[in-house]
């Protein structure tokens, strides 16, 4: 039988393990002013999905069906792979200190000793690859949990950073709904290969934005 | 995301190409580099060249080997297949310029170009490589592909530079994925998509309005126990160290003048022998 | 794996909780006891970030402490959130503290400043003060709030400032008594000597009770059902 419960679980933005601190690059793309209106936020959370969004999922779906297997061997790899995704050093260390909150909030939520073999600062791709793992979902879950939970949360923020009617907004996520799926798809065939051959879109205007925002005084995200 | 099986394989039109061309360098007896092999095919064209403006690392030094790589007729075009595998032997310096920007256009019966590039940098080995900006003309589907395998006390210095469309024209299909490894480990893996079959990147998140981007990418084994620090250095360029000996500058820019003055300005934050 | 295991209780640090509205004292009321009680016990400072680390830079500036033994947790301007629904990132702030100096004898958490209704939850702090000023008026005790009266000590802070804001400092502190059945309130200003002692001392007693093993932390509660004053005294209550 599907888990579909277990999913929802891990999708949903109250897990505590400190999403809400994050905009997942709004907060500097708004700054920047390079969102302004509903149509900027549809294009900037698609864009967001298809590059950042498909390395997490791919690696979640990754690091899913590696510990499904009881196979952690290639889990120092996956996090080297997945740095040399990332050239910002700043979403290098906001993946790995939400990936350490994620472990921690699932270590106390649901134990498990896989959690405590991932070493000191994972990656929070690979942390929700395990935790699915450990929760009897399989890779495309794990990659449908991490893109639906980065989404939902950078698409929440837009409450506190731009005029939004937030019906607005949810019918965004609503029309993305197909794509995610997709993505996940994608991500979990991906999954399948060798980590070198993981998908690796860029997104330099990310990269870019949140070195700026690590260097302003007033923020209300920490990214 | 660009989904490789919308793209249609590079064989079968009448008339399209296929080239592999072959470059290697050495280090000679007397300390000084020199190149090994040399072959150009159908529209690779490898010759031996002069330094050509200010060089990173190889500092314009008459003891190194270089090449300018030009292409004999337009393209790719839709259909061709090129590959290009360069060797920097142990300890040789290999200078790898461009003779001019590479324009990719759309073949008969919209099948895709292809070129695939592979890097071999031995021990000890520094390889400069300059490339001018590839730009994907409006319906072009071309498929770019740099594999890049540095030794673990290799050098190298590469820019690389990607152009939406001709001026006024709206881009083609285009991907273009750069993968550096360093003792066989990854090092940098990043793909750029854009065009009618991908989507998103239009939006903020990726090229925003932006019609060009570009990225330089500098290893030195020396940054092994202090990378340079983080600088964006202006609204839409950064100069980011990776988790390993690296550092990428990145940038995005209206065109392609404005993206190389970024990109010049990147570099020149770093110490010399990569500041020119 | 530091990260796994949540310490257990008695071995780590007294965790010490500071809440209470905007502006009343608390980055003050820290300062205050590291600075008093620094040569006794080893201490740590974690603040919460609203959209700014002004608290860490103020309590850094003020050199109570060595500066890496104050850390900002950034809360995506959720204060509440931080410290209440999911106090992951301050649980892991305070964890990593503790780790980092062992052994620490009391860490003291900051909350942002929110409204009356914010406190810490028991799964981060041991124990937690809510600090209200005269400067907000005399009758914010009387409101209540979980805040108000479930702490374990109630400070209402500034009271040199009373005769200047025409509060009633004696009648604000039994206003709050009867607001927390005789629940500790202590009236405090930095002018009085005599007050920031008995702070450190309510510090002091705490420190010794946990670490005897004899403190229950308790909950002050979550958002109590509350109700809303019309004009014409009608009251509906919700929860
Ligand atoms: N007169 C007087 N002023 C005080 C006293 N304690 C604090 N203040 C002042 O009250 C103001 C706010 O103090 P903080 O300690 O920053 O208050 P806070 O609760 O940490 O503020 P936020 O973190 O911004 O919510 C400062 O200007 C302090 O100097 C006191 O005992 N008497
Ligand atoms: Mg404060």
């Amino acid at each position: 039988m599907e888990r579909q419960a277990a999913l929802l679980l891990l999708a949903d933005g109250r897990l505590p393990a400190g999403g809400y601190a994050h905009s997942g690059g709004l907060e500097p793309a708004v700054t920047a002013g390079r969102v302004a209106d509903m149509a900027g936020l549809e294009k900037f959370l698609i864009g967001r999905a298809e590059t950042a969004g498909l390395i997490a999922s791919a690696f979640a779906a990754a690091a899913c069906a590696r510990a499904a297997a009881d196979d952690l061997s290639d889990l120092e790899t996956l996090a080297v792979e997945l740095d040399a995704r990332t050239p910002s050093p700043e979403l290098r260390k906001v993946s790995r200190d939400l990936g350490r909150q994620l472990r921690r909030a699932m270590s106390s939520i649901h134990p498990h000793p896989l959690f405590a073999a991932l070493g000191d600062a994972p990656h929070q791709p690979i942390v929700m690859g395990v935790a699915a793992a450990v929760l009897g979902l399989g890779p495309r879950d794990a990659a449908l949990a991490i893109l639906h939970e980065n989404n939902s949360g950078a698409a929440a923020s837009a409450a506190k950073l731009m005029r939004v009617d937030p019906f607005d907004v949810h019918a965004i996520l609503a029309r993305m709904t197909t794509r995610l799926d997709a993505l996940a798809g994608q991500a979990a065939v991906a999954a399948e290969g060798a980590p070198g051959d993981l998908p690796s879109p860029g997104a330099p205007l990310s990269d870019i934005a949140a070195e700026h925002h690590r260097r302003r005084d007033v923020r209300l995200f920490a990214s | 995301m660009y989904d490789s099986s919308r793209h249609n394989p590079a064989h079968g039109p009448i008339g399209a190409m296929s080239a592999r061309a072959v470059l290697s360098s050495e280090l000679g007896p007397k300390g000084s580099s020199r190149i090994g092999t040399l072959r150009s095919d159908g529209s690779l064209v490898l010759r031996k060249s002069n330094p050509k403006g200010p060089e990173p690392l190889a500092r314009r030094r008459p003891d190194v080997a270089r090449v300018a790589l030009a292409a004999g007729t337009a393209g790719p075009l839709g259909g061709d297949d090129y590959a290009l595998d360069i060797l920097v032997g142990a300890g040789s310096t290999l200078v790898l310029q461009e003779v001019s920007a590479m324009l990719v256009l759309p073949g008969l019966g919209g099948a895709g170009s292809h070129m695939a590039i592979s890097v071999t940098v031995e021990a000890g080995a520094t390889f400069v490589w300059l490339a001018e900006p590839i730009i994907a003309a409006h319906r072009c589907n071309h498929r770019h592909d740099v594999r890049i395998a540095l030794a673990p006390d290799a050098r190298m210095f590469l820019r690389e530079e990607m152009l939406l469309g001709r001026h006024g024209e709206a881009a083609g299909d285009f991907a273009s994925r750069l993968r550096i490894t360093r003792g066989g480990a990854a090092l940098y893996d990043q793909q750029i998509d854009f065009g009618p079959a991908s989507d998103g990147w239009g939006g903020a998140a990726v090229l925003g309005q932006n019609r060009a981007v570009g990225s330089v990418i500098a290893v030195d084994p020396d940054w092994t126990d202090a990378v340079p620090a983080a600088l964006p250095y202006d609204e839409t360029a950064a100069l980011t160290p990776l988790a390993g000996p690296g550092v990428a500058i990145g940038a995005v820019a209206p065109d392609s003048l404005s993206l190389r003055r970024l990109l010049i300005r990147g570099v020149n934050e770093l110490a010399p022998p990569w500041a020119t | 794996m530091h990260d796994e295991t949540p310490t257990a209780p008695q071995t780590r640090a007294l965790r010490l909780g500071v809440a209470g509205p905007v502006g009343t004292g608390k980055s003050s009321v820290i300062a205050t006891i590291c600075r008093h009680l620094r040569d006794d016990f080893a201490l740590g400072v974690i603040t919460n970030d609203i959209y700014t680390d002004e608290d860490a830079r103020f309590l850094k500036s003020e050199g109570v402490l060595p500066e890496e033994r104050i850390r900002a947790v950034e809360t995506g301007s959720c204060p509440h959130t931080a410290i209440r629904d999911d106090v992951t990132m301050n649980l892991m702030a305070v964890e990593d503290m503790e780790r980092d100096f062992a052994s620490l004898d009391i860490v003291l958490v900051e909350s942002g400043g929110d409204n009356l209704t914010a406190t810490f939850s028991p799964a981060l702090v041991d124990a937690q003060l809510f600090v209200l000023d005269v400067a907000g008026g005399g009758d914010v005790a009387r409101k209540g709030g979980p805040g108000i009266s479930g702490a374990d000590l109630l400070v209402i802070n500034k009271i040199d400032l009373g005769p200047h804001v025409d509060v009633d400092v004696e009648q604000m502190v039994a206003d709050a008594e009867k607001a927390r059945d005789g629940g500790p309130v202590l009236a405090l200003s930095r002018k009085h000597p005599d007050t920031v002692e008995k702070l450190c001392d309510w510090v002091r007693e705490m420190h010794k009770t946990y670490a005897g093993g004899g403190h229950i932390p308790v909950d002050p509660g979550p958002m109590a059902p509350h109700h809303h004053a019309h004009d014409d005294g009608h009251t509906h209550s919700h929860d």
